[in-house]
């Protein structure tokens, strides 16, 4: 059995995102940003190493504060209240230093709802359960961030941040973490995933954005970005070539 | 080397005829010892945590004060709390001078700063790694400080065994608070100065050799029951 759907009228769409900007070490990071995000389905957030993507879903989730431009969750700013209601996995997965189970459970601890029950399921859509009592960092990098996903899922978020969940994970892990992924998004969970990985994204997308030197260069469903990208750095993106 | 050879042969000795005195001797300075590092343990954890997870004017020079008060010189501890236990001092009033109590402070103000200090050390290297994931979460700054000490339980019972070395092997102060009166305050460190200044090397060496073994024996049982619980638990 599944969570409970989110309900879309607590939701905290829309994202509106308005000159955002972050430098560090005299580079320009995210260069003057801006970005609507009102759908409920997953957006994929692509673009070439160093595009800015890992910072922009700091910047959103509100774990590094912008030097400029705003960010606001349903018009509300972006701030701890905001930052409740999400979740977010690392690209490496931190894991307390306890079981399997207890890195759910401090989630469900956290969040006032733990039990038994809830914990055995989040455990079960992970395939974690009969690995539950084992030290959380003996798994194997792929049930790591299975784990990661569940704990995530633990806090009951109605936005839900992925950064590159699935980079150096075999097919087999990465299928399960996308099954994962896709019942939240089924849910109503709000889904931002980073991804390099073209065929995941066209397997999880609903909507894409493609971010390059910082700045939005193309913002599209799914289907017109992988049929017709538009802008020149997407197109040479996708099609292999050295993006600069 | 005739010495060495006699203080083993007492040191045996002692042990095999469970001598009243020893064991007396023995029983106090464990009592006092682990008393002193289950203050320091209630003060200095969440002391070292906060200094590790906490950021306020100051927190520097607080950091280098506790870590320099690591160094602190036993009889200038036991010269201290002697002056605030005596009749004339602030704390005269309790009447500790001469007592357990006595040593049992002493000890404590002794290996609180070593406690904090290192638990400074590690909560803050661990709070580095998962502040990001705890950010995420909103995990609130009491839940945070205990997660972090839980984590860290392992390697902050080092701490506290370092704590304990330094408690159980300390003399200079215990022997101004406590005065080593026979079958009250006489600690293992504080006989083997009083035989060692009747000129009773062996005898002084073999109560060095028993606190020895009572030290490396202490070590290992806490040694042997972290490697266990780790390797059953937790990686």
């Amino acid at each position: 059995m599944l969570d409970q759907p989110v309900s879309k009228s607590k939701c905290q769409l829309p994202l509106t995102v308005t000159g955002l900007a972050f430098s560090a070490g005299g580079a320009r990071l995210i260069d003057g940003l801006d970005l609507v995000l009102t759908d409920h389905d997953t957006t994929v957030v692509m673009g070439p190493n160093g595009a800015g993507k890992s910072l922009l879903v700091r910047l959103l989730h509100g774990l590094i504060e912008p030097q400029s431009g705003s960010i606001a969750w349903n018009g509300e700013p972006c701030g701890p209240a905001t930052r409740q209601r999400q979740a977010m996995v690392f690209q490496k997965p931190v894991l307390l230093r306890r079981s399997v189970a207890a890195n759910v459970d401090f989630v469900l601890k956290l969040k006032g709802g733990s039990n038994r029950e809830r914990l055995n399921r989040l455990l079960a859509q992970a395939n974690l359960l009969d690995k539950a009592a084992q030290p959380a960092r003996a798994l194997s990098g792929g049930e790591q961030q299975r784990l990661a996903l569940a704990r995530a899922l633990a806090s009951d978020p109605e936005v839900l941040f992925l950064d590159e969940p699935t980079a150096s994970l075999d097919p087999t892990s990465t299928q399960l973490i996308e099954t994962v992924i896709a019942e939240a998004s089924a849910r109503g969970v709000k889904v931002i995933l980073v991804t390099h990985d073209a065929g995941q994204a066209r397997r999880l997308a609903n909507e894409m954005v493609f971010i390059h030197n910082g700045a939005v260069v193309e913002h599209s469903s799914a289907d017109t970005f992988f049929k017709q990208p538009a802008s020149k750095a997407a197109r040479d993106y996708l099609a292999g070539k050295l993006v600069i | 080397m005739q010495d060495f050879a006699e203080a083993f042969r007492l040191a045996f000795g002692l042990v095999a005829a469970m001598d009243d005195d020893l064991v007396e001797i023995i029983g106090l300075s464990m009592r006092v010892s682990l008393t002193a590092v289950l203050i320091a343990a209630v003060v200095g954890l969440p002391l070292g945590a906060l200094l590790a997870t906490v950021r306020f004017t100051g927190r520097a020079a607080a950091v280098v004060i506790v870590n320099a008060l690591m160094g602190l010189p036993p009889v200038v501890v036991g010269l201290l709390v002697y002056m605030a236990l005596s009749n004339a001092g602030p704390l005269g009033f309790l009447q500790f001078l001469y007592t357990p109590a006595a040593m049992i402070i002493a000890q404590s103000i002794l290996i609180t700063p070593i406690v904090a200090a290192l638990t400074r050390q590690i909560i803050e290297q661990m709070n580095a790694e998962y502040a990001e994931q705890f950010a995420s979460l909103s995990v609130p700054w009491h839940t945070r400080v205990a997660a972090l000490i839980t984590d860290a339980r392992y390697a902050l019972l080092t701490v506290l065994l370092a704590g304990f070395g330094r408690a159980v092997a300390e003399v200079g102060a215990v022997i101004i608070v406590g005065g080593n009166i026979a079958h009250l305050t006489r600690v293992m460190t504080t006989a083997i100065a009083l035989e060692t200044s009747k000129g009773d090397l062996a005898l002084a060496l073999a109560l060095g050799i028993v606190l020895l073994a009572i030290a490396l024996a202490v070590n290992g049982a806490v040694m042997s029951l972290r490697a266990g619980a780790e390797s059953r638990a937790h990686a």
